[in-house]
């Protein structure tokens, strides 16, 4: 028999704990959801998209109606639950319905806080919260002018942005002389003001409302030293107070907000709180994040997995205010014993400033340029000691790069001088684009000529062809995200997956208000393996987000055949599996059979319909030759026959390989080991090349011999095997989760250097943990050909559907 | 206007493919998230990508060779590419859950 859930209120906070929840016991409670509004559970910090026009209301439901249904919850929509009976365990509502519980979840949020001024009941007054506050303002803007928004914090700015955009004339009034006083320093907040006022926004800062004049309708609001400003509208944003009305009429211990213990665990047996209406440890929080890891809490709570707890949450804030990206994180303001270092950029907007105290970073403000936030961040939280790293946190790391191309380089080219090698894009073809097209950004260029769309090696040398043909001041410079969709870096998109615990794409682009609804070709791999990495468990992997070669385990040819290589350890192989490799080349008639660069045998031109059979056939596991993850572990023979050998390089090649193949690396790695210093195996442009030496072995790293070629260089020199492998592991690790998706370990170090990732896996301590996340991850792995041909479901998609004409 | 019947709905999966041949030509079903079916000639103008194995974002599908993107709405190559793919009219049949496919019958019909 199931037990009884009942959830009060159908927002964020509540639904994502029920989310949660269904994840780790889906089967435990029967599960019934009470909300007030019409509508589905909704994205409510995306109403000033909707109001901005850019969202319609379908586009940030995050649940919808079938979501509830396919998980067997009953939803009463417009039904505001007005007594919990703690006695009898039951609930009623407004219209009448009643439900009992087991266990109940209250998640009533917040209300916005509403002035008490004479006047503020007339027609025209509103506050800023849910879709029905939006629509009211929509349709204010079809007949009505004037619009005043009382609070120049966030919210207000958004309400007044939204009311810009729908050609209203818009007055923000504030009681402070600084907009955004809890969010921005001065500097930062007069940098907001004079933009915003660019975009048509008036200022009434430090005036206090006095009442709100009119008949029926608002006309007009005056303040206390006697002035007025005409108003047909006027939005109340001051503020929003947790909605406990509800829980303190049930007699439920309140507060500011409803009582809550680090099991969020009100004081009424059974009743919980969660979200912006729940207080813990004295603190009521307003952001989505802290109300994602009360969710997480609860849900373990209900499921009845054991946990230490919530213990709080440290927020930041980063937030996009009318097009303009501002970020602020723990203590900003300057004060006694701390020191500021700042910079000022008038001409690109560009306000960066951190405050240290006692070396370590304490707080940051960040206006126009975001980027470091979640870097920041996370050295805030970590109370990381940054001394001598100042300049290079706010100025960012542009002083040390190195230039590679150059504007001299890229003018001494001849004009069919091909630039972009993959799309075949000439010096000629790009500068017409510009001149003719008006490209320009880099991004211009691409849409216009292809050029960096497909591998982006030349997206530097069409950077300095636009500065070359526009002067630097001509160039367009667009902060590039994931992909097109989104503006956020990498960083970003993985930070938000972490704290706010989202396990599938679909989560990450409504909660990061992805443009396009499910992404495009490049951000659906890249977030699959962001998720798959973060949440090995959680996450389930997405194989509609995977590129064809690995979502069917075999690379695609250009006559869409495929081609079967498999795993062959270290190279060294038999002649039972030579003679079944050679057995199944004839069986399919296979056109070529080639011996792979990676010491390994190809079977090429095979028909998707018979990869399953092929594989069966085969009863090898897949060689991975088409996957963003281990290829092959090249060796030598090394000391087992090599007269020069030191170390037992075939043994130490078929290890790794076991231990490195099937996980997913944010790009192709490969792996060589050489048993002499003569490196026959051509360690020193591998990803990871092992040397042996008389007594041990020394560990090469960030090699490449392909498109970016580049000699390794040396990471550690160890004693043991044992060693060899902790490292191993512990770099990959290392790797997977701190490159950005597609990037080779050679671009990766190039980037962070070689000394960071020295410095990442310094300690023992730290490479076991890294070492224990790779085996956590890899643990969950199996061959996928395997996988297949045991499932039907799965090779069913290989083959093509049957016609019968009708 | 020729009727075939070419399998059940669900036996494709959400933003994935599956082909069916039909007169010589290589037809990919497309199921959309929600459920909708689009069906389209499996073969990019490009360079005769199988579009059936390419990544579907809601109505688009990005050719598995060089990234084209295609409406499957109407077959039309997005820019800055162009040109256009052939599409056919697809339906489920409501009762028997049964993928219509309806395809022009210029040439004798003759069912794989």
């Amino acid at each position: 028999m199931k037990k009884k859930l009942v959830l009060i209120g159908n927002g964020m906070a509540g639904v994502n704990a029920i989310e949660q929840l269904l994840k780790l016991a889906p089967d435990k409670y029967e599960i019934t959801v009470f909300g007030s509004e019409p509508h589905p559970n909704y994205n409510r910090i995306l109403l000033s998209s909707v109001l901005a026009g850019d969202a319609t209301i379908q586009d940030i439901v995050i649940n919808d109606m079938d979501w509830y249904t396919d998980n067997g919850i009953t939803l009463h929509t417009s039904q505001t639950v007005t007594h919990i009976d703690t006695e009898m365990k039951i609930v009623s509502t407004d219209k009448g319905l009643t439900a009992s519980y087991d266990d109940l979840i209250i998640a009533t949020g917040s209300l916005p806080f509403m002035l008490p001024l004479p006047g503020a009941d007339k027609e025209g007054v509103i506050a800023f919260r849910d879709i029905q506050d939006c629509e009211s303002m929509i349709n204010a803007a079809k007949q009505y002018k004037h619009a005043v928004v009382i609070g120049g914090g966030l919210l207000g700015l958004e309400a007044a942005r939204g009311l810009l955009n729908l050609n209203m004339e818009v007055s923000v009034v504030h009681i402070f002389k600084h907009l955004m006083e809890r969010q921005l320093d001065e500097t930062a907040s007069d940098m907001l003001r004079s933009e915003l006022e660019s975009q048509g926004m008036k200022f009434l800062l430090e005036q206090n409302t006095d009442s709100i004049l009119g008949d029926e309708r608002v006309t007009g609001v005056r303040f206390k030293d006697g002035s007025e400003v005409k108003a047909d509208l006027v939005v109340m944003a001051v503020g929003i107070r947790p909605n406990v009305a509800l829980a303190k009429e049930s007699g439920i211990e309140i507060n500011r907000g409803i009582v809550v213990n680090d099991y969020l665990e009100t004081d009424t047996p059974h009743v919980y709180a969660v979200g912006e209406c729940a207080e813990h440890s004295g603190v009521v929080y307003g952001l989505v994040a802290p109300l994602f890891d009360q969710g997480a809490e609860l849900a373990k709570r209900l499921a009845g997995i054991p946990s230490s707890g919530y213990k709080g949450s440290v927020v930041s804030t980063k937030l996009k205010v009318s097009g303009v990206n501002v970020f602020s994180a723990g203590q900003f303001v300057d004060s006694e014993g701390t020191r500021s270092f700042r910079i000022q950029d008038d001409f690109d907007r560009v306000y960066k400033k951190i405050v240290v105290q006692d070396g370590k970073l304490i707080g940051a403000v960040l206006f126009g340029d975001t980027s470091d936030g979640s870097k920041l961040f996370s050295m805030i939280r970590a109370g990381q000691d940054i001394s001598g790293q100042e300049k290079e946190l706010v100025l960012g790391a542009q002083g040390s790069s190195k230039p590679k191309s150059g504007i001299d380089f890229v003018a001494a080219m001849s004009n069919d001088e091909i630039v972009c090698g993959c799309n075949g894009v000439s010096k000629g073809t790009i500068l017409s684009a510009i001149e003719e097209k008006g490209c320009t950004s880099v991004n211009d260029v691409k849409y216009c000529t292809k050029a960096t769309g497909s591998c982006g090696g030349c997206k530097p040398l069409v950077a300095d062809l636009l500065t070359y043909a526009l002067g630097a001041e001509g160039v367009t410079a667009i902060k590039e995200g994931v992909c097109g969709c989104t503006t956020l870096g990498r960083e970003e998109v993985v930070e938000a997956i972490r704290t706010m615990r989202l396990t599938s794409s679909r989560e990450v682009m409504n909660v990061l208000e992805w443009k396009n609804p499910e992404g495009c070709s490049k951000c659906r791999p890249a977030l699959n393996y962001y998720l798959g990495m973060i949440w090995p468990e959680e996450h389930t992997d997405e194989k509609e987000s995977r590129f064809v070669n690995e979502r069917n385990h075999g690379n695609i040819q250009k006559d869409g055949t495929y081609s079967v290589i498999p795993r062959i350890h270290g190279g060294v192989t038999t002649a039972e599996d030579l003679k079944k490799i050679a057995d199944v080349a004839v069986k399919y008639d296979v056109e070529t059979v080639k011996i792979t660069g990676a010491q390994r045998i190809g079977l090429y031109g095979i028909k998707k319909e018979d990869l399953p059979k092929v594989w069966e056939e085969l009863d090898m596991t897949s060689g991975f030759a088409y996957g963003k993850s281990l290829r092959a572990v090249k060796t030598c023979v090394g000391s087992t026959w090599c007269r020069f050998g030191t170390q037992d390089s075939m043994s130490m090649g078929i290890e790794l390989e076991k231990r490195l193949e099937r996980i997913s690396t944010p790009a192709k790695t490969k792996v060589a080991v050489s048993g002499c210093p003569r490196n026959c195996a051509e360690a020193t442009i591998k990803d990871l090349g092992v040397v042996a030496i008389d007594g041990g072995w020394e560990i090469y790293v960030g090699g490449n011999g392909g498109t970016d070629i580049r000699p390794a260089e040396l990471l550690v020199k160890l004693k043991t095997e044992d060693e060899v492998i902790e490292w191993t592991l512990a770099y990959f690790q290392l790797y997977r989760e701190n490159a950005n998706y597609n990037e080779r370990t050679s671009k990766w170090i190039e980037r962070v250097g070689i000394e960071s990732i020295k410095k990442g896996l310094a300690s023992q301590e730290e490479r076991k943990a890294l070492q224990q996340r790779y085996e956590f991850s890899a643990g969950l792995t199996q061959d996928p050909w395997k996988e297949i041909i045991e499932q039907e479901r799965l090779n069913k998609n290989y083959e093509p559907l049957q016609s019968l004409k009708v | 206007m020729n009727r075939f019947i070419i399998g059940q709905a669900s036996e494709i999966e959400e933003k994935r493919a599956r082909v069916v041949r039909i007169l010589d030509t290589e037809i990919a079903i497309f199921k959309l998230t929600g459920g909708e079916l689009r069906a389209i000639e499996n073969l990019c103008p490009h360079k005769n990508g199988k579009l059936s194995e390419g990544i579907v974002c809601d109505h688009h599908v990005y050719c598995p060779l060089h990234d084209w993107k295609i409406d499957l709405n109407d077959g039309l190559v997005q820019a800055p590419d162009e040109g256009c793919v052939k599409s056919y009219h697809v339906e489920v049949e409501e009762t028997t859950g049964n993928i219509i496919l309806y395809v022009e019958s210029k040439e004798p019909t003759r069912a794989s």
